[in-house]
């Protein structure tokens, strides 16, 4: 066969490869459910990173698998050696600047991404977050509940709005991950890290502990309930009632004993 | 007997640990009564005591067998044993198990130490794996759980991956640049015997009160800082493998500096020593810095620094930086010597010099210099300052670019060449497979707002696990196959070879390509139990390692009976042109008989009637050396 031909027929292979590569890479269920405006814009990333490696591996490979097909020592080859090729600084140059353009590109896109998943909305709520081995609360502050703070271990947001997570850790380094958000930061002691939500489809979404904790690391998980501004306000209101009279109750149960 | 106890070796280091623990005991003791400790019982604290011990029973044990007592009888004034090179050679078995100043002992020493942890590491990786084959499963406790994977990361890490590499190194090198032996062969000797200890140290944390280190083997703050005793042995233990990579570091270095043959210039030299080259300047620049990390949490759990308290002032994320200023270029040590290795077998099995072999050498120091700038990477979710992302990300994209050259310079040699497809290429060949998709997943991970969503996920553990098995290892088992013959002066089973490399290759990406999906989907690493979501992605990669793990009894079987009864090996099977293929196998004690003398590249495959080294012709026997004019080369 022709060196001509064989090149030929790889090439149609890897383009058919490139091609199975691309079909599949939409069709498998990467992710969880896009629950949040950041997650769709990271998922958008994730497919074009993938779509830009297909091809750089397809050839990768169509050269080991032609190389073995075509360049694999025959009969009677055992003291042959190949062309003392040393180099080729044209091809050199080549493969150093076009993966350096296409790295820069690809970066440059993921800040792109970065800033607008990250940026500051014309108008957000605060909740709080705090991690413990092996549980995690939440706070509302007033100004989300319109009168007294409250703290829950139950985490509501409001679907549409922008929510601003203030994170702070009571002894060692957890990791507030929301999977269908695509969010996820460290809970350190001793500072406050933050990130922003904007959530966009209603339902019940886990909430994961990803950082080493401790023994009980693998169950400190949560769940969090995207509702509509309208549940939202209720949820609340029956919390601080709930909360309220509970702490009626603390306060002259223990004026009672003391 | 009394001979026995003082001469160097097991006795005599039996009796000293025990001196060591005692010295621990009566140290605490001294300094717990000292410092206020008013009632008898409180002068006795176990955990003391087992933090001292750590640091003095090994030393004593170093000191027994042999590895540095050199100083104290210089220091008493004692007559000391001049390096006569009188210890060379292993005639037995029993003499791999002594203090033996021979590269190649040391070499061979450094192999068979690292691959017994990568059977244990194996080991505990396929108990994490029987735990996790279902959720909520009690194969063991999650205590246990947390230990297994801590152990087994430190295992490979400190305990195989590295030092694997220095093993090749100290056996290969030497031989490839025509030196007798390393720059300080008696360091070499001390720096192998590191090993053991720091091994033991880290496994014999299973017995320890409240269990092994369970806190990974990123051991962060302040978690470490509060685990039971078990973390000591993590802090001392990595002290020691530490050290020894520091040690071996600088004789790699000192050696290819000064040591080279007349005529081994630079550029000269067969990329296997370029690439140790570059992993010793890593080693020696960065290595300081783990030690440093634990340090702090030692002395925070030992003596309340509060280095990392965050209630008295201390800074959670400085110990993450300084961690990570080590183990990011970490990845860097446990993979460019493995590209040394690939390079020498890419070249001598498509018979064609190495494509590009000056940009081969840039792109290795050019990962030096950028391998130190991208440590944040693991940290983009950390809670640092968020404009360090910006940076870091962007070199971290950009290191990939020389390591493309490398893949694509591998590529370019095998064109048109005449591919000798025997277990070592194959390894060589699935390595670039592997190891592609592995930096495909990395500079995935370099994207912030993708990173935010995968970090420490099991995304992280598929990326770490295509670059550290599917690449670092494949290469490892190229090597071993490579140089085995030189090694051992037999031959491989063939067949077998082929059948290991098959199975791995398959089982590598059957084990692991499915933990890139558990990732995404949402499954975070380090847990004993997961959602119910996850059960049948992780049912199939429990049977895959399985098969995995299986895998390395055909390649446990070949070495052993190879080596034992194999085909007796000609000096170059490959017919290699460097210069360690141009002595007998195995190579005579001291290397060269004749005193080699560089005259050409190393890869000048193809050239007509090309050579890399010719060799002095055999001394006349009343004048030695004098043809040479440089060095006598050694008699025996």
């Amino acid at each position: 066969m022709s060196r001509q031909r064989s090149l030929g027929i790889a090439f149609a292979l890897a383009v058919i490869a490139v091609a199975i590569g691309v079909v599949l890479s939409y069709s498998i269920h990467w992710f969880p459910v896009q629950a949040s405006v950041q997650a769709k814009n990271t998922d958008r990333l994730y497919h074009v990173l993938v779509l830009a490696s297909i091809p750089i591996f397809v050839i990768v490979v169509t050269v080991i698998l032609y190389s073995i097909w075509q360049f694999h020592m025959k009969p009677g080859e055992e003291l042959k050696d190949g062309p003392p090729i040393h180099g080729n600084t044209r091809l050199e140059v080549f493969w150093t600047a076009i993966p350096t353009v296409l790295l820069l590109g690809l970066v440059s896109y993921s800040f792109v991404v970065l800033h607008e998943n990250e940026k500051k909305p014309a108008r957000e709520i605060q909740i709080g977050v705090t991690g413990q081995q092996f549980a995690w609360t939440y706070q509302y502050p007033p100004s989300v509940t319109g009168g007294a703070p409250l703290n829950s271990s139950q985490l509501y947001v409001p679907k549409g709005e922008s929510v601003n997570f203030g994170m702070h850790s009571k002894d060692v380094i957890h990791a507030f991950w929301i999977p269908a958000f695509r969010l996820q930061e460290d809970v350190v002691p001793g500072i406050t890290t933050h990130y922003r939500a904007t959530a966009v489809r209603l339902g019940n979404y886990p909430v994961v502990c990803n950082l080493l904790c401790g023994l009980g690391h693998s169950l400190m998980r949560s769940t969090v309930h995207v509702v509509t501004e309208a549940q939202f306000q209720a949820w609340i209101k029956s919390q601080v009632t709930a909360g309220s009279s509970t702490a009626a109750a603390g306060s002259t149960s223990s004026g009672a004993t003391g | 007997m009394a001979a026995k106890l003082r001469a160097p070796g097991f006795y005599r280091a039996g009796w000293m640990m025990v001196g060591g623990a005692l010295f621990a005991t009566a140290l605490t003791w001294l300094v717990r009564m000292a410092t206020g400790h008013s009632t008898f019982q409180h002068f006795i604290s176990p955990d003391a005591i087992l933090s001292v011990s750590l640091l003095a029973v090994p030393l004593a044990f170093l000191i027994g067998i042999g590895g540095f007592d050199y100083w104290f009888y210089w220091a008493i004034g004692r007559p000391t044993r001049p390096e006569d090179h009188s210890s060379h050679g292993a005639y037995t078995w029993k003499d791999y198990f002594r203090i033996n100043t021979d590269h190649k002992v040391i070499g061979i020493q450094y192999l068979v130490n690292s691959f017994f942890f990568l059977l244990v590491g194996g080991l505990l990786a396929l108990l994490m794996r029987a735990q996790l084959a279902q959720p909520g499963s009690h194969f063991v406790d999650a205590n246990t759980f947390n230990g297994l994977f801590s152990v087994h990361a430190s295992l490979l890490i400190f305990l195989f991956m590295v030092p694997v590499f220095a093993g090749f190194g100290n056996y290969v090198i030497p031989l490839m640049i025509g030196a007798p032996d390393m720059a300080f062969p008696r360091l070499n000797a001390l720096s192998f015997w590191l090993l053991p200890v720091a091994g033991m140290i880290m496994l014999g944390s299973f017995f320890a009160p409240g269990g092994a280190f369970a806190d990974g083997w990123t051991a962060y703050a302040p978690l470490s800082v509060n685990a039971p005793i078990g973390q000591t042995f993590f802090s001392i233990g990595v002290q020691f493998a530490g050290a020894s990579s520091i040690m071996t570091a600088l004789n790699f270095l000192v050696t290819i500096i000064t040591m080279r043959a007349p005529g081994m210039s630079f550029f000269r030299m067969p990329l296997l020593v370029w690439a140790n080259f570059a992993t010793s300047l890593l080693v020696v620049i960065a290595t300081p810095f783990i030690a440093a990390s634990q340090f702090f949490v030692l002395l925070d759990r030992a003596l309340g620094f509060n280095f990392f308290n965050a209630a008295k002032g201390g800074d959670v994320l400085m110990y993450q930086h300084v961690f990570w200023f080590y183990s990011h270029p970490a990845v860097y040590i446990m993979i460019l010597p493995g590209f040394g290795i690939i390079s020498e077998v890419i070249a001598v099995k498509s018979r064609k010099p190495i494509f590009g072999y000056r940009m081969m050498a840039f792109s290795l120091l050019a990962i030096v210099g950028l391998g130190f700038t991208v440590w944040a990477h693991h940290m983009f979710t950390s809670g640092m300052a968020a404009w360090i992302r910006i940076p870091m990300a962007i070199t971290t994209a950009i290191i990939a670019v020389p390591t493309g050259i490398k893949v694509f310079s591998w590529l370019a040699t095998l064109w048109r060449g005449v591919l000798h497809l025997d277990t070592a290429m194959l390894f060589a060949l699935g390595f670039i497979t592997t190891f592609t998709l592995g930096g495909i997943s990395g500079i995935m991970l370099a994207m912030v707002p993708f990173d935010i969503h995968v970090s420490a996920t099991y995304f992280i553990v598929a990326h770490i696990h295509y670059v550290l098995f599917g690449g670092s290892l494949m290469t490892i088992f190229a090597g071993v196959y490579y140089w085995f013959p030189k090694m051992t002066g037999r031959m491989y089973d063939e067949r077998l070879g082929k059948w290991h490399f098959w199975t791995t290759f398959i089982f590598v990406n059957l084990t692991f390509a499915p933990m890139h999906v558990l990732g995404l989907q949402g499954m975070p690493r380090r847990v004993a139990t997961y959602a119910a979501q996850f059960a049948d992605l992780n049912l199939f990669i429990s049977i895959a390692s399985f098969g995995l793990g299986a895998t390395t009894l055909l390649f446990v079987y070949n070495m052993v009976t190879s080596w034992r009864g194999g085909p007796r090996a000609v000096s170059n099977p490959w017919r290699a042109l460097t210069l360690e293929w141009q002595v007998s196998s195995p190579p005579p004690i001291f290397n060269f008989d004749r005193l080699p003398t560089v005259v050409g590249g190393p890869y000048e495959y193809g050239v007509p009637g090309a050579v890399h080294g010719i060799f002095a012709p055999a001394p006349a026997p009343t004048v030695a050396g004098a043809g040479a004019g440089v060095v006598s080369a050694p008699s025996q």
